[in-house]
């Protein structure tokens, strides 16, 4: 029988590493700060399909790679919040978020 | 004849929806990076992000991926917006792209893709020896109050001081509120 594309582990880890080069290629490009949040996001993302991936084709136990996704998506949920609040407090301070004109620690 | 009628068994339908979904993740993810308007981002966000959900989904896990849909595109890209309505306006002109900065960044995110894919490509990898085969939600909910009931108490403390210190810094810090 053939192997369907959908049910081999290289499919799943090619597509992750191409969702984190797009996010890598965000966070060295852009200078909107919300734009490095969104490309934070797909690394993050990248690596829970890694995660889910290696919990479907090899782990022992498929629920601890769930576990570890949903953990990772806490900790992104906590992580959003805290960077958009400092976007917002920057923002009233600086009147810009583009990352260059952040440079008030440089001396 | 024969590859029309291949694509309406299962498999083929199955397969047809992959690249369906496929094609959503990675379409999603370049018009996250790509788009100059950043509202456009948020969206190709939530697209990639669903496309994700239903990798999951043919990865057996249709809780995290219900999960998945819930967190990210319904409260962080909701999140994203409000944090775009309460910064930067839209109309201001954005200034232009550093054609430089930009080849260096494809070059250094095409190196590392280039870098991973070789090394998934030269991997062995071997499935682990036993396995088992209990996908079900009911162990999820059992691992989560028994073998991982610290790190789930963990991440609940967590969120709620990120949630109190978002509250602090968005309010404007100490005094000058």
């Amino acid at each position: 029988m053939k192997m369907l594309l959908f049910n081999q582990l290289e499919t799943y880890l090619y597509l992750a590493i191409v969702l984190f080069a797009i996010g890598l290629y965000g966070v060295l490009a852009r200078r909107s700060l919300i734009a490095l949040l969104i490309s934070v996001e797909l690394i993050l993302n990248a690596a829970s399909l890694n995660f889910m991936a290696f919990n479907r084709f090899l782990a022992p136990h498929p629920a601890v790679g769930q576990i570890i996704t949903l953990f990772i998506m806490a900790v992104a949920a906590a992580e959003a919040a805290i960077a958009l609040s400092i976007i917002v407090a920057l923002y009233r301070k600086l009147k810009t978020i583009n990352i260059e004109q952040a440079t008030e620690l440089r001396g | 004849m024969t590859a029309i009628s291949a694509l309406f068994t299962p498999q083929g339908i199955a397969t047809l929806a992959f690249f369906m979904v496929v094609g959503m993740t990675v379409l999603g993810a370049l018009i996250a990076v790509a788009a100059r308007n950043i509202f456009h981002n948020v969206l190709g966000l939530a697209l990639s992000l669903m496309g994700v959900a239903g990798l999951f989904l043919y990865l057996n896990s249709p809780f995290v991926a219900m999960m998945e849909i819930l967190i990210y595109v319904g409260a962080i890209c909701i999140a994203i917006c409000f944090a775009i309505m309460l910064s930067e306006p839209l109309y201001l002109p954005k200034p232009p792209r550093n054609l430089v900065k930009m080849l260096g960044a494809g070059a250094g995110a095409g190196l590392t893709l280039v870098f991973l894919g070789l090394l998934i490509k030269k991997t062995k990898w071997t499935p682990a020896v036993e396995r088992s085969t209990d996908w079900s939600i009911t162990t999820l909910g059992h691992y989560l109050l028994t073998n991982y009931a610290l790190i789930f108490e963990l991440i609940s403390l967590l969120l709620l001081v990120a949630m109190l210190g978002s509250i602090v810094i968005a309010r404007g810090g100490r005094g000058s509120s």
